[in-house]
């Protein structure tokens, strides 16, 4: 039992978050690609999964798997596009940009909390080497 | 003398230790505040310090392999100083199963840390004591 645990815990956490976060800037940044290799973009999502690392099941977070949401596209009328069915109905990725967004303020507090973490372990850490200066 | 010096410092060493570990503790919940299903854990500070004082220090509950002959290998396993660890109730239980109120656990998370400084200053002003008396003016 360490100190040193704890920069594995939130370390992990902060990879997690940050992975979280990549996710959305890639849900954002596709948020009208129509044309992919499977179609229209799906939006994805990250599932989080605690990591049992000691008998007592403490330990950090990672992610499991990054999902794609299954929500239906979104159907717009433009006929004249070149990606549009035989209805002239056009398939637009079913990224909900508000949806989105707050999940971008969640994984920055979270990774913010994470950050104090770490400072205030390395500050507790540090504070006990000067036990020696007595 | 060795003995004596052990004993007199050993309040604060077992406090120190402890305040590491819930440290430990409030640091896995922070990581895991957006986990779904995770259940956040803390321990009753003040009764953990006490069985510790009553019962030995945490590192003296190694665990062994048990050996039956000379030339295996004596791996041992430190258990964790906490005995209780304990589930968080929670204030607003959320959708997803999850039990982490992040105020809480940063509240928390900063008063131990800053219980834990003030252990180590004990620490410091002890030896700081010892080390006068042991001085020949």
């Amino acid at each position: 039992m360490s100190m040193f645990n704890i920069f594995d815990i939130s370390g992990s956490a902060l990879s997690a978050q940050s992975q979280r976060m990549n996710v959305t800037a890639s849900n954002l940044a596709n948020a009208d690609s129509v044309a992919g290799p499977n179609g229209a973009y799906r939006a994805k999502q990250v599932v989080f999964e605690a990591q049992g690392q000691d008998a007592q099941g403490l330990g950090g977070v990672r992610v499991t798997q990054v999902f794609e949401d299954q929500a239906p596209l979104r159907l717009e009328y433009r006929p004249d596009h070149p990606l549009a069915d035989a209805n002239g109905y056009v398939s637009l990725p079913n990224v909900e940009p508000v949806h989105e967004m707050v999940n971008m303020i969640a994984a920055s507090r979270s990774y913010q909390a994470n950050v104090e973490v770490m400072n205030t372990s390395k500050q507790m850490m540090l504070k006990t080497l000067t036990l020696g200066d007595a | 003398m060795l003995d004596k010096l052990d004993n007199h410092l050993r309040f604060q060493q077992d406090a120190l230790n402890l305040r590491a570990e819930r440290q430990q503790v409030l640091a896995s919940n922070i990581a895991n505040a957006d986990t779904p299903n995770y259940l956040a854990r803390d321990f009753d500070f003040s009764a953990e310090l006490a069985r510790v004082i009553d019962n030995g220090r945490p590192g003296d509950r190694v665990m062994r392999l048990s050996t039956t002959s000379a030339r295996h290998l004596n791996a041992t396993q430190q258990t964790s100083g906490v005995s209780e660890l304990l589930y968080r109730v929670p204030d607003q239980p959320t959708l997803d199963g999850n039990t982490v109120d992040m105020d809480r656990e940063r509240a928390q998370f900063t008063d131990n840390a800053v219980r834990y400084q003030a252990s180590v200053s004990f620490l410091k002003s002890s030896l700081q004591k010892l080390k006068t008396a042991m001085q020949s003016e």
